[in-house]
C-alpha cells in the first residue's frame, strides 16, 4: 500500500479538511464506553446537570482524543504515524452540539534519525466558541518507500 | 479559607518527586473488541484497525489506536471484592488530600507515543510526581499546579508512551465560599 501523503506534498500554514459532526447522547455516551469511562457525567443526564452545573452530558477527554487521532489520519493516511498530543481543555461539547475540528500545519522537518515530522494545530469548536486545543506531531513518510510505523528505539524520537 | 495554606512545600511532598508510585498490571489484556468499539465511536476507517491486509504491511500485525493508551488502565467498575472503585491518577488525589486541596482540575495533558500496543499486551504502569508549584492564585481559587506523568510498558518491558498531566489543586475564594454558603 503506497502512503497517502508524503512530506514533500506538506508546507507551513496548509489547512487541512474540516470535519464536521453532529453530536448525539450517543455519540457521548459510545465515546465515554469505549474509553472506560465510567463516570456518570459522560451518561446520566441528571447527574450533569444537577451535580456539574451543566446543560447535558458531555464528551470526554479519552474520546476527543480519538476524534483528534482520527481526523488527523485520515489526512494522513494509515502511514502517518502519531508521535504526540498535547490537550488544552477550555470547554464542554454536548448532545445537539455540531463540532467542526479544524488544523493549521505549523511545522514540517526531519529530525536526525531521518523521519518526517508534521506539527498541527488542532481545534475542536462548536459555533465560534474553541471547546479543545490539541497540538499534535504526527510522522509521515518522506519517501513513498518509507514507513514511520518501521521505526524502533533511538530512530523513534517523538 | 485561604491565609493557613503554607508556602512551605510539606517535606514528604517534596521527597515524592521524581520517586516510582503505584506500579500496576492491567486487569485485562488488549483486546480488539475495544479497537473496534473506540473506531467506531468516532468513525475511524483507518484501515490498520479494519483490514489485516494493510495491519500486516504497514505495522507488522494488528494494533491499537495510540489515542487508546490509557483506556488500557482505567479500572473495572465493579470487581469481585473491590471495597471501593480504584482511581486512575492516583497521585493526584493523593496530592488533593495531603495539601488539604479541596477542588482541583486537570489543566493540560500531553501524551508521548513510543512502541504501538498490540491485541494481547498486558501493559504495566506506573506514576512519577515530576513538580509542585509554589502556591499560585487563579480565577479559579488559591494553590498549586503539579505535574504528574503516568509511563506505560508492555511485557517485554519496552516503553508504549508517557501521559504528563498538568493538575491544579485549589480551595475556592472566601467571597466565593460566603456566596455558597
Amino acid at each position: 500500500m503506497k502512503p497517502q501523503l508524503t512530506l514533500d506534498q506538506v508546507a507551513v500554514g496548509d489547512t487541512l479538511p474540516v470535519l464536521r459532526y453532529e453530536v448525539s447522547a450517543t455519540t457521548v455516551v459510545l465515546g465515554a464506553l469505549a474509553t472506560r469511562d465510567w463516570r456518570p457525567m459522560h451518561h446520566d443526564h441528571a447527574f450533569a446537570v444537577e451535580r456539574n452545573g451543566v446543560r447535558d452530558i458531555f464528551l470526554n477527554t479519552p474520546n476527543q482524543a480519538a476524534w483528534f487521532e482520527r481526523y488527523l489520519t485520515d489526512w494522513t493516511g494509515p502511514h502517518g504515524r502519531p508521535g504526540r498530543m498535547r490537550f488544552r481543555m477550555k470547554d464542554s461539547v454536548f448532545p445537539g452540539d455540531t463540532m467542526a475540528i479544524s488544523g493549521t500545519v505549523t511545522g514540517v522537518g526531519v529530525d536526525e534519525a531521518g523521519c518526517g515530522w508534521i506539527d498541527v494545530d488542532l481545534d475542536l469548536a462548536v459555533g465560534e466558541d474553541s471547546k479543545t486545543g490539541c497540538s499534535a506531531r504526527i510522522a509521515v513518510p518522506v519517501s513513498p518507500d518509507d514507513n514511520p510505523w518501521a521505526r524502533r528505539g533511538e530512530r523513534w524520537r517523538p | 479559607m485561604t491565609d493557613d495554606l503554607p508556602e512551605d512545600l510539606p517535606d514528604d511532598v517534596t521527597a515524592l518527586i521524581d520517586e516510582t508510585a503505584y506500579e500496576e498490571t492491567s486487569d485485562f489484556p488488549v483486546e480488539r473488541g475495544y479497537i473496534w468499539t473506540s473506531c467506531a465511536s468516532v468513525e475511524n476507517g483507518n484501515p490498520l484497525y479494519w483490514d489485516e491486509t494493510a495491519a500486516a504491511e504497514i505495522t507488522g500485525g494488528p494494533i491499537a489506536p495510540p489515542s487508546m493508551l490509557s483506556t488500557w488502565f482505567r479500572p473495572h467498575h465493579w470487581a469481585p471484592g473491590q471495597d471501593e472503585p480504584k482511581l486512575p491518577l492516583q497521585v493526584h488525589f493523593d496530592l488533593k488530600k495531603r495539601l488539604n486541596l479541596p477542588e482541583a482540575i486537570i489543566a493540560e495533558f500531553t501524551t508521548v507515543f513510543h512502541e504501538p500496543v498490540r491485541p494481547g499486551d498486558v501493559l504495566t504502569t506506573c506514576q512519577r510526581l515530576r513538580s509542585v508549584s509554589p502556591v499560585k492564585t487563579t480565577k479559579l481559587g488559591r494553590g498549586r499546579f503539579w505535574t504528574i506523568d503516568v509511563e506505560y510498558r508492555n511485557v517485554r518491558g519496552e516503553l508504549c508512551g508517557v501521559e504528563s498531566y498538568t493538575g491544579f489543586g485549589y480551595r475556592r475564594e472566601v467571597r466565593e465560599e460566603a456566596k455558597s454558603a
